[in-house]
């Protein structure tokens, strides 16, 4: 049986209109991302690497073309249709971390569920649970002014993951971390996407590309390259420093 | 996301920033605190002159004596005498809406009792003329028709001349004191009735019988009746009928041709009353007008800083949408916002209107009155303040496009 992808891109373009000119951020992209896979997109600013990754996230819509997430159409849909499958289907990760200041970790971890309408103890205990995942179980009630940049990503990952989405997308995800706390970041994601998770990841740190299974190169609105390879482990000594646990799960 | 939800983040974001949260519902609690204190302080007074005139007497209506015309200057009303007993009589039998007449001859007399002496209003009247003013007696009783009849030597006192001819405490009734040089029994203490709405004390006064007076104070009873006729309607629908029905009787009676100028003149004390309480009326919605634009500029206040909110908190408005925040989700956060901040103000308002009322009726002495429907109006409009000049804000915040929303610096 064949798998059917998860992420199917066909022909998309993207045209923005700046007063009378033109500019095309996509000038026709196809791409299919299977379940499992862990996907980094490179390309320098200007690309369209940003315009590709908010179509991916719903938050945007193609001008012409098909997107087809999960199995289901979405390149047509109103926002309010588009909130539900961000809700339901993807989990976002941001270069500047977006947590809600003077909130604990907890409820940070909480708010996607919140919006899906689970019930407090639900909720509680789904977020906590995600938070241990990370390796911040100790955490719970930290406001992210009191949590390293490290520790602030490792809680923006875990809101992520509270939902279990089918997609992670992760703009970005190290740049403004260090490089310690970057490879530390990094061989997180290389756990969850040993556990079955599909990463979709931009960046344009070679180094980081270098921890995915697949890396995606996008030029001036086109897909230049697109090669799989064996991933680089972000972490030269054994795993179980970076002081997470990994739960190994099945994912549809 | 459910309800209890967004409350719980509408008030930690309005607490989160107390100082501007207070001073953004200062207008609604300005403005709520004024409506209340204000409508309190006008009920009170509305209640304080409907009491005034209900104790001059319900439904009454006074004749008084034309005026006299002496070489082109008017005398004024009561300056000469022209109505008669036979007047009197006429209007008590022949007027079919006419409950009770009564008349009030009056003259300032000194009234002496064994030790002291007082100088007040003597009045003489009948008996009905307690009941049109719905004046009972505290102790003893009123005089009779018997005694108006025969011209008995009796009186009744108000409680001011009680207290100032035998003490505050002491019960008159049976002892005697003099008007004039005529010895008087007193039969009877009347209730203590208190201000008209001028000021004037009730109860600085005495009644005798309309005979004995006429015969011992105005020296002798004669055709004319000098004083004034107190005339009650049977009802208060009637009143105005009362009035054109006497003063038809008496036009008749004193041969007035049609076109004629009257020989006396009648007031209508409803119509009087009820001028009074639209004065107090038209104050208060006046003073309840300036209320509600203050209620206004708070809901521009607070849409003001609704809107800095939001520039605020773009960020987090494009976050929330992109892990699944819908656009009503976002305008119900916002608008939820709005109407706590407008809620909370309207609330601090009732409160603070309350304790200004209560303390000006305290400090001043003037009556008032909370009224729980002004209240609860109160409070529902400041939250309609809140919703209404919250929706543009929180429509801006649903209307932000994530991706905007998630760059904005």
């Amino acid at each position: 049986m064949i798998e059917e992808p998860l992420i199917r891109v066909a022909n998309v373009k993207k045209v923005y209109k700046t007063g009378d000119v033109e500019v095309h951020a996509l000038r026709g992209v196809s791409l299919d991302v299977y379940p499992g896979e862990f996907v980094a997109i490179m390309g320098s600013s200007g690309s369209g690497k940003s315009t590709l990754m908010n179509l991916l996230g719903c938050l945007d819509r193609p001008s012409s073309g098909s997107y087809r997430l999960a199995g289901r159409e979405v390149a047509k849909m109103n926002r309010n249709e588009l909130a539900e499958v961000r809700s339901e289907v993807l989990g976002f990760v941001f270069q500047s971390f977006n947590l809600l200041a003077r909130t604990s970790a907890l409820e940070n971890v909480e708010l996607p569920l919140v919006y899906r309408g689970v019930g407090g103890r639900e909720r509680h205990r789904r977020a906590a649970h995600a938070l241990e995942r990370v390796g911040l179980g100790a955490r719970l009630d930290h406001t992210p002014a009191q949590l390293s940049g490290g520790q602030q990503q490792r809680v923006a990952i875990a809101r992520a993951l509270v939902g279990e989405p089918k997609v992670i997308l992760a703009d970005e995800p190290t740049g403004n971390l260090d490089s310690q706390t970057s490879v530390d970041v990094m061989a997180l994601f290389q756990e969850l996407g040993q556990a079955g998770i599909t990463i979709v990841l931009v960046t344009h740190e070679p180094d980081i590309a270098e921890c995915a299974s697949r890396v995606i190169v996008v030029k001036d609105g086109n897909v230049v390259t697109d090669r799989k390879q064996v991933p680089r482990p972000a972490r030269t000594e054994s795993p179980s420093s970076s002081g997470v646990s990994v739960e190994k799960r099945e994912y549809p | 996301m459910n309800p209890f939800v967004t409350i719980v983040v509408a008030l930690r974001a309005v607490l989160r920033n107390k100082m501007r949260s207070f001073l953004t519902t200062l207008g609604i609690i300005i403005g709520v605190a004024a409506v209340i204190a204000m409508m309190a302080i006008g009920a009170g007074a509305k209640a304080q002159v409907e009491q005034a005139f209900a104790a001059m007497g319900t439904n009454l209506l006074i004749v008084m004596p034309g005026s006299t015309t002496a070489g082109g200057s008017f005398g004024g009303f009561g300056s000469m005498p022209t109505l008669t007993w036979d007047d009197l009589a006429a209007i008590r039998t022949e007027v079919p809406s006419v409950k009770a007449a009564a008349p009030q001859l009056r003259s300032n007399q000194s009234i002496v009792s064994d030790e002291l002496n007082w100088t007040t209003s003597v009045t003489g009247t009948s008996p009905e003329y307690f009941e049109i003013r719905n004046w009972p007696v505290a102790t003893g009783s009123i005089f009779t028709q018997a005694d108006v009849d025969a011209g008995s030597k009796v009186v009744l006192l108000g409680q001011t001349v009680v207290e100032r001819l035998f003490g505050s405490s002491a019960n008159p009734v049976g002892q005697t004191v003099r008007i004039g040089k005529s010895p008087f029994a007193v039969v009877g203490v009347l209730d203590r009735k208190g201000q008209s709405p001028n000021g004037q004390d009730y109860d600085d006064a005495a009644f005798i019988p309309m005979t004995t007076f006429a015969q011992r104070i105005q020296g002798g009873l004669g055709k004319f009746l000098v004083g004034s006729i107190h005339v009650q309607a049977t009802g208060s629908d009637t009143t105005q009928r009362a009035l054109e029905e006497v003063k038809a009787l008496l036009r008749d009676r004193h041969h007035i041709a049609p076109g004629g100028e009257d020989d006396f003149s009648i007031r209508n004390l409803s119509e009087v009353a009820s001028a009074q309480q639209q004065g107090t009326e038209t104050m208060t919605t006046l003073l309840a007008s300036v209320a509600a634009v203050s209620l206004l500029v708070g809901g521009i206040g607070i849409m003001n800083i609704m809107l800095v909110s939001v520039t605020e908190r773009t960020r987090e408005i494009g976050l929330r949408m992109a892990i699944g925040a819908k656009p009503r989700s976002i305008l119900l956060q916002f608008l939820v916002e709005a109407l706590v901040l407008s809620l909370a103000g309207g609330l601090l308002g009732v409160a603070i209107g309350v304790g200004t009322a209560s303390w000006l009726a305290d400090k001043f002495r003037w009556p008032m009155q909370i009224q729980v429907d002004v209240i609860g109006i109160s409070v529902v409009f400041s939250a309609l303040v809140g919703v209404v000049f919250g929706l543009y804000p929180a429509r801006k915040a649903s209307q932000l496009d994530p991706i905007d929303a998630l760059r904005y610096e």
